[in-house]
């Protein structure tokens, strides 16, 4: 049983054909802009932009609706909480205060705050397609290199190797588990009392953890057999050679950046963008 | 006498398998709680556990890919003011692994209040201090609305880290006791 | 090669071999241990590891690479080997181990042998001197087993490497040519002789390690087993006249008993078919009927989807198409919890299903959970505990119990449930004889007591001696349903499912007795009514 996740089919996309270090390092860079500009036109540029890369990366929709709904309704809990908690939010981000629909109390529903979750609505939903393609489009085998190459230690990006490897062993085992206790005679039904629930999820965790921190004690000692932790340093099987393409895609993103921070420096004189002075 | 830093073969081993859990855990082991559109996490169970057992280093990591992934596969692209608050949690956690005596199969009353009090600790400088002001700082999000946040968060992780992580090294513990100490009866 | 009991030191041994000993587990050590002359206290694992490479027998846990060639690579990453030179060495070994065309698989699309294989390769990359498998063969179908052995074999004529095997299944081993054998007991060398001197020796009655069956067949003809008729494989075995004449005499002997059984249907699958959810179908159009108070065995390779038809039939998973019938009646809509009052399902691996810190209360979870009363769970329990001879322990926690033992603790608690109809996947994987016979035994106690038993199994003795039908499957459909001594005598089946032929086969053709099948059959016959005595 596969993840549902780095499932990376060995597609043919220029996407694809990047090497792991530099959709990783792209990646980071672009969800930067984004997370630090509150500028609406800039966000949507990159909006733009990062639809179009994944339509280059030949992602098919049905790849990443459950993500969709996910998030869109996780950004709609959001907005719907941003309003309840602090409706005049607007105002203290632009200073200004134009209301357009007077309620009860302090819930006006002013241009503002409005302006604001739309701006923060668009903002978190424009840097979803750039996780989803670095997802899709990236060899697990990579990764760890890659991670490696950004300066994480090896040991570190070679534990997060060991994650992806296992992960699926151990949806397995959890799986296989609570069937075993299903069949004893545990009872898994949505109803059921909270401590229930309590005991239920501990009579699964139990075996699935225990017969893990077996498997580590084998997995430790066959690393240690074949020279795990020898040199300061760790070469890489699977590291992919830097192409014209991969310069091309650092250049795009950092120039992308930079226009983000130069539009906020210069223009907007900060991370907002204020259409109301 | 324990190293609280030092990472051996075992330390990234036991990071990888229990960031894996610990994914798995976050995605889809959750037990809904009174308090609406909130839900215990067991994934701090185990990871409070896993911190104790191997130190904050692994701790911190468990917590923090963990985390990190499971928003991944979910949503495409981690909330890192909380997977970093995450991480911190779990490394705080780590220093149980000082007084942590599970392995040996001991786990009195003692050790749980140890154990518990470090969780408590580590709960609150993550959920209350570090997510809201990241949520701030990085996200410019409200302030009253990440300090309710941060503190509900707090209060879920605490119960779930102290009921779960307390239970799951109790066990442990058991599962470690020497042969010599039993005898057959007939 | 390297035999002894369960516990007597094998893997200890091993692990001073490879230096985990003092490396990884502590404790204090006298004497000498010299590897290529020097004293393996002085260097640290690291050196160690490229004169002696070790392959563990848990397949999955030493795959730590996402990829084969990765994992191939590993040793040489940790090098620091720069990358083509890796891909060039990936490929050259790889080679020897044919797993070439799989170097970008993942572990997931890998069969138990391929797995092994690729552990192989990842020790010969960097061409240690010294090979040391701690038991290779366990949880491999025979055919796979065997290659595996034959490949060992023949990195050894090739390279001239030394080679170590730590093993139960002696008879396997000797498929190829030993040197010799060590034999370990509680710690300390007893026996270190050729496979002639050894089997012709009382030492294997004595530390419970299983002789081949062909010697036990020689044995029940009278015959004195020597090391001059080279009994150590069977086709060194040298057959003379007095030989042939004296195994037809026994053969024609043996009076076969029919043990006849109800012809009532305890369970029924009748054209089912079933995927995953990955949509791979994995089952096809099985249909088997299970008489009540039977013991028969399910076998194939790796992979053929005799777990997932256990799962079926307990209702962990959903048939797509098809039928199940218990007693006659369609099963399809009991949850997993009523079909397991009548279907017990014991998995391969117990850590899956132990959940209790505690034996008595693991054994009892599933009353507990059904709310039988107090005293009544508690004489249940004891009576499950009684029959798995485990009642002494009532008190320990299950982790100070040996593997056996935890998987005899798995079954006690679904006998407690007194099922009908009881499923047991693997259950002698990874034992030694001695803690073999006394599982086979209860489990036939717990059969003649009126309990139906389905075993899954790679162990062909187990089926021959215990299973008088199995059910054979391939690629997921039902290839054979005979008596085990004609499946393991039909080339056939035995090709098409990756089993391998009893050596009794083998003898009965050397002795020259035609009927093959029936000298087997009788074989075990033989031994049921040796039991009775
Ligand atoms: N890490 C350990 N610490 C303490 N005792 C141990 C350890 N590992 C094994 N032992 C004990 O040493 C003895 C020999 O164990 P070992 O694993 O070598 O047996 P074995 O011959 O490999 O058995 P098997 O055939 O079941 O693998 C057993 O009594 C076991 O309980
Ligand atoms: N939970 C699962 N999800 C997806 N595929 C699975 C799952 N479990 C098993 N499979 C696949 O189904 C097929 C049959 O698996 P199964 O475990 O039934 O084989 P088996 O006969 O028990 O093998 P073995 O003798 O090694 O135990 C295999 O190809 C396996 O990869
Ligand atoms: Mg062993
Ligand atoms: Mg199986």
């Amino acid at each position: 049983m596969r993840a549902g996740f780095f499932t990376a089919q060995k597609l043919d996309s220029p996407i694809h054909n990047l090497s792991g270090f530099t959709k990783l390092i792209c990646f980071l860079i672009l969800t930067g802009a984004v997370m630090y500009s509150y500028d609406l036109r800039v966000i949507l540029c990159v909006m733009v932009f990062s639809f179009i890369i994944l339509k280059i990366s030949k992602i098919k929709f049905s790849q990443i609706k459950l993500m969709v709904i996910y998030v869109v309704v996780f950004l709609a809990v959001n907005a719907i909480l941003t309003f309840l908690f602090s409706p005049g939010y607007g105002t203290e981000v632009y200073g200004t205060r134009h209301i357009w629909l007077k309620l009860f109390g302090r819930y006006d529903i002013t241009a503002e705050t409005v302006f604001f979750i739309v701006t923060k609505f668009m903002k978190y939903s424009s840097v979803i397609p750039l996780g989803m393609i670095f997802l899709l489009t990236t060899d697990p085998s990579e990764l760890a290199s890659s991670l490696n190459a950004v300066g994480v230690h090896y040991k570190i990006a070679f534990s997060f190797s060991l994650t992806l490897r296992y992960f699926p062993d151990i949806q397995r085992d959890y799986r296989d588990i609570s069937q075993a206790q299903q069949a004893r005679g545990l009872e898994m039904s949505r109803k059921a009392k909270m401590w229930d629930r309590f005991k239920r999820a501990l009579a699964i965790l139990l075996p699935l953890i225990l017969s893990t921190l077996d498997r580590i004690e084998t997995i430790t000692n066959a690393m240690d057999l074949r020279g795990f932790g020898k040199h300061k340093k760790r070469t890489w099987y699977s590291r992919k050679k830097m192409t014209k393409g991969d310069y091309i895609a650092l250049a795009v993103s950092i120039v992308i950046l930079a226009a983000t921070l130069s539009v906020a420096f210069f223009i907007n004189r900060g991370r907002f963008y204020n259409p109301f002075i | 006498m324990k190293k609280l830093f030092k990472v051996t073969t075992k330390t990234i081993v036991a990071t990888g398998l229990g960031a894996a859990i610990f994914t798995l855990l976050f995605m889809w082991v959750k037990i809904p709680s009174p308090i609406p559109e909130t839900s215990f996490q067991t994934a701090y169970g185990l990871g409070a556990m896993f911190a104790a057992l191997f130190g904050p280093i692994a701790g911190a990591l468990i917590a923090f890919i963990g985390h990190a992934l499971s928003d991944a596969i979910q949503y495409g692209s981690p909330w890192w003011s909380w997977v970093i608050a995450s991480g911190v949690a779990g490394f705080v956690f780590g220093f149980a692994f000082l007084k942590c005596r599970a392995e040996e199969g001991i786990f009195t009353w003692k050790d749980v209040l140890t154990f518990n009090i470090i969780q408590i600790i580590g709960n609150v400088i993550a959920w209350i201090i570090v997510a809201p002001v990241l949520d701030i700082v990085i996200y410019a999000e409200p302030v009253n609305l990440v300090f309710t946040q941060g503190a509900v968060a707090c209060l879920m992780n605490v119960i779930s880290a102290g009921v779960f992580g307390s239970l799951l090294l109790w066990a442990y513990s058991l599962t470690r006791t020497k042969k010599g100490s039993l005898k057959k009866e007939d | 090669m390297i035999a002894g009991p369960s516990g007597s030191g094998k893997s200890t041994l091993g692990h001073c071999l490879n230096g985990l000993i003092p490396f990884a587990y502590k404790g204090e050590i006298k004497g000498s241990l010299k590897i290529k002359d020097n004293e393996t206290r002085d260097q640290d694992i690291f050196t160690l590891s490229k004169t002696i490479g070790t392959v563990l027998q848990d397949a999955d846990g030493q795959f730590v690479g996402l990829t084969v060639g990765e994992d191939i690579a590993f040793s040489m990453e940790n090098d620091l080997i720069p990358q083509p030179e890796m891909k060039e060495r990936v490929h050259k070994v790889s080679r020897m181990v044919d797993m070439d065309r799989w170097l970008s698989s993942s572990p997931y699309e890998l069969s138990g042998g391929q797995k092994q294989r690729t552990e192989l390769a990842g020790v010969m990359i960097d061409d240690v001197d010294v090979l040391l498998f701690d038991e290779p063969l366990a949880n491999l179908d025979p055919a796979t087993g065997r290659q595996a052995i034959e490949i060992i074999h023949d990195i050894h004529e090739e390279s001239r490497k030394t080679i170590i095997i730590i093993e139960h299944r002696l008879e396997d081993v000797l498929h190829r040519p030993v040197d010799r054998i060590i034999v370990l007991d509680e710690g300390r060398i007893i026996a270190d002789m050729g496979p002639h001197e050894l089997i012709s020796s009382p030492i294997l009655k004595k530390t419970g390690i299983r002789e081949p069956l062909y010697v036990t067949a020689l044995k029940y003809s009278g015959i004195n087993v020597t090391p001059e008729i080279k009994p150590g494989h069977i086709t060194t075995l040298s057959i003379d006249e007095k030989t042939k004449t004296a195994v037809t005499k026994w053969y024609e002997s043996v009076d076969t008993d029919f043990q006849q059984k109800s012809n009532e249907n305890i369970l029924e699958m009748d054209g089912i078919f079933f995927s995953y959810d990955e949509g791979v179908e994995v089952l096809h159009d099985i249909s088997i009927e299970i008489k009540q108070g039977e013991m028969l065995s399910l076998v194939g390779m790796n992979g053929a989807g005799k777990s997932t038809i256990a799962k079926l039939m307990c209702g962990f998973e959903k048939e797509n198409k098809g039928r199940i019938l218990y007693m006659g009646e369609d099963i399809a809509g009991k949850s997993i919890k009523e079909r397991a009052e009548k279907i017990g399902y014991v998995m391969q691996n117990p850590n899956q299903m132990l959940s209790q810190p505690m034996i008595f209360d693991e054994v009892a979870l599933g009353l507990k959970l059904r709310n039988i009363p107090e005293d009544e769970t508690d004489r249940r329990v004891r009576k499950a505990l009684d029959i798995c001879g485990l009642l002494p322990f009532i008190k320990w926690p299950v982790s100070a119990l040996s593997y056996g033992q935890k998987k005899r603790v798995t079954i006690a608690s679904i006998l407690a449930l007194d099922p009908k109809l009881i499923i047991l996947d693997e259950p002698t994987a990874g034992q030694d004889y001695k803690h073999y016979t006394e599982i086979m035994e209860f489990l036939r106690k717990i059969n003649q007591s009126g309990v139906t038993v389905l075993m899954i199994t790679h162990d062909m003795h187990l089926m021959l001696e215990y299973t008088p039908r199995s059910v054979v499957i391939t690629d997921g459909r039902i290839i054979c349903d005979k008596p085990a001594s004609f499946v393991l005598t039909s080339n056939e089946v035995i090709e098409a499912a990756n089993l391998k032929e009893t050596s009794l086969f083998t003898l009965a053709q050397m002795v020259g007795i035609k009927d093959e099948t029936s000298f087997v059959q009788r074989f075990i016959d033989f031994e049921r009514q040796v039991e009775k005595k």
